[in-house]
């Protein structure tokens, strides 16, 4: 058996691998699949200030080796989440994250304050990389300035961890992953979806309700590999690392290209117990490799 | 309930026309788990890349060992499902979703059915039927051919049929049976094509009459996790594979 453990700043986790925002519910849907105890943690749903209902159905089309979705963050507010959710996840036996996401750096510090008062919520995302809201969101990556406005406002309200979850819809991301180091933030997460579109050649339309959505799956996950590794060697806080990672191959190509840690995503729709089986295959694959510690593996490329 | 992922054995798979077939499963590992008429199933199609997320599909009927699932063949994930042979196994995720009313409808009980959608009927019409009411089957189609397991719903209820063109049973669509003049109805459950059940529950707001519909947005996990199969209802958006796919008509803010 390995060592698996691992740290993202002042975050320790038992294993590298966590599941990603929006793909895992709050955890409770997937409890017949795996037990919490098992991951290094889960990221649950993008959360914000206020309720929102999300963008009109169609949300989703299938793509080649991948899925666009344009959910556009429906939630019922951070208010809801402390009081209706978080009592049932508290007693998880893993890391809790929640995904934080808003409008103006004012309310994503709001809700990342009231995030700050629950005990058992350790870290936050921070989500400047939606691409299906028209307010904040992907609107915040895309600069630098912006990116930062958003992660100085958080910084200033959050003294807990703060992981900044990257858009990949960008020219360069690692002067994005620079600024938010610059403000203050402890880890960056990445990717997250990549902007696309899918066309209904027959009713002459898009086949999502905004036209858009984020590509996710198997697709990207050479491009999320190159990011990764690209960031992991402009900065200096620990790297999270996602998109298309389907086994615990994909995995640990994400940790030798310098994740720290590894978030789960699209995956989980197809195997909802997949996450456990990532870990047991990292595992695996390290003492296949006589390899004692995966802290040895990470960003030897 | 319980829901799990595991594999399935074919026992076999019918071709009950060129585009349909009756995929009958036992579980691998001889357990058969616990589930309700109405719900579905997430299916890992065999396909090779054509095909990335589940198939999800209705439970058409179980019994004993023995779990049946209907299938139109009409794209390439569900096309390798026809392909597969006795002793194939698949995977599914199981069971999913809410399930038809069939604890709580009493009295006089309709279950109406358009094209494959009269899948998930056969189970829930049988469970109605073992738990003493005796429901009435009203299937319509496209013509004789398009009413699907005519013979199952048979054996189990009074079944009448509606076919487009006239060659079985009364021609036109099942709103236009004369069964619907002739009698009442205490509940209505239906399944098929969104403009035949926005027409039945048309039909039983007008007649004061309970109805629940199976819809079957677009989806992707299956359990309540990525928010895309959402229907708007008077509690606002929900998520089909979690809260439905079965939907009292009063909670659906659908123009009737």
């Amino acid at each position: 058996m390995a060592n698996l453990k691992t740290k993202i700043a002042g975050l320790s986790l038992r294993n590298p691998v966590m599941t990603a925002s929006g793909t895992f519910g709050y955890g409770l849907e997937f409890e017949d699949f795996v037990p919490m105890s098992k991951l290094g943690g889960i990221i649950v749903k993008g959360t914000t200030l206020k309720p929102r209902e999300g963008n009109d159905y169609p949300r989703m089309a299938e793509t080649a080796s991948g899925m666009l979705n344009c959910v556009g963050l429906q939630n019922k507010g951070v208010d809801y989440f402390a009081k209706e959710i978080y009592p049932q996840i508290c007693h998880f036996d893993t890391n809790v994250i929640v995904n934080v996401s808003g409008s103006s750096p004012e309310d994503y510090a709001e809700c990342a304050k009231i995030v700050e008062g629950l005990d058992n919520i350790p870290a936050i995302e921070l989500n400047i990389s939606c691409p299906n809201v028209k307010d904040g969101g992907m609107a915040f990556g895309v600069t630098c300035s912006g990116a930062a406005s958003v992660v100085r406002a958080v910084r200033k309200a959050y003294s807990k961890t703060l992981i900044v979850k990257l858009s990949p819809n960008v020219t360069n991301i690692a002067e994005i992953a620079r600024a938010v180091e610059a403000e203050g933030a402890d880890s960056v997460s990445l990717i997250n979806t990549l902007m696309g579109m899918s066309i209904d050649i027959e009713k002459r339309c898009s086949r999502l309700s905004i036209g858009t959505g984020g590509l996710s799956g198997p697709a990207v996950k050479p491009v999320a590999v190159r990011m990764v590794n690209q960031v992991f060697h402009a900065v200096g806080i620990p790297v999270v690392g996602l998109g298309g990672i389907m086994t615990a191959t994909d995995a640990i190509e994400f940790i030798m290209a310098g994740a720290t840690a590894v978030e789960i995503g699209t995956a989980n729709f197809i195997d909802p117990s997949v996450s456990g089986k990532i870990v047991d295959g990292i595992n695996q694959w390290l003492d296949d490799h006589n390899i004692e510690n995966i802290n040895d593996i990470v960003g030897i490329i | 309930m319980k829901k799990h992922i595991m594999d399935w054995t074919v026992c076999c798979n019918d071709k009950l026309d060129e585009r349909h077939i009756l995929l009958k499963l036992k579980p691998a590992n001889g357990i058969m788990p616990a589930m309700k008429p109405g719900q579905f199933v997430q299916v890992k199609s065999p396909a090779p890349n054509d095909t990335f997320l589940r198939l999800p599909i209705s439970i058409n009927y179980v019994d004993n060992d023995q779990l049946w699932l209907m299938i139109q063949t009409i794209g390439e994930g569900t096309k390798a499902l026809a392909f597969l042979r006795k002793g194939d196994n698949i995977n599914l995720v199981l069971p999913l979703g809410n399930g038809f009313s069939t604890d709580k409808a009493t009295g006089k009980i309709l279950l109406v059915g358009g094209g494959v959608g009269v899948a998930p009927l056969l189970w829930t019409g049988k469970i109605l039927a073992d738990n003493g009411t005796s429901p009435t089957f009203l299937l319509g189609g496209r013509n004789a051919d398009g009413i699907l397991l005519k013979d199952k719903f048979q054996q189990i209820g009074r079944t009448f049929v509606t076919t487009e063109d006239g060659s079985l049973g009364e021609k036109g669509f099942v709103t236009q049976h004369s069964l619907l003049k002739d009698e009442t109805f205490d509940y209505i459950m239906t399944c098929g094509p969104k403009p035949m059940m926005m027409a039945v529950a048309r039909y039983a707001t007008q007649t004061h009459t309970e109805c629940e519909v199976s819809l079957e947005n677009m989806m992707a996990c299956g359990i309540g996790a990525c928010l895309c199969c959402v229907e708007k209802t008077v509690r606002g958006n929900v998520c089909v594979c979690k809260e439905g796919p079965i939907f009292n008509i009063k909670q659906l803010t659908w123009q009737i």
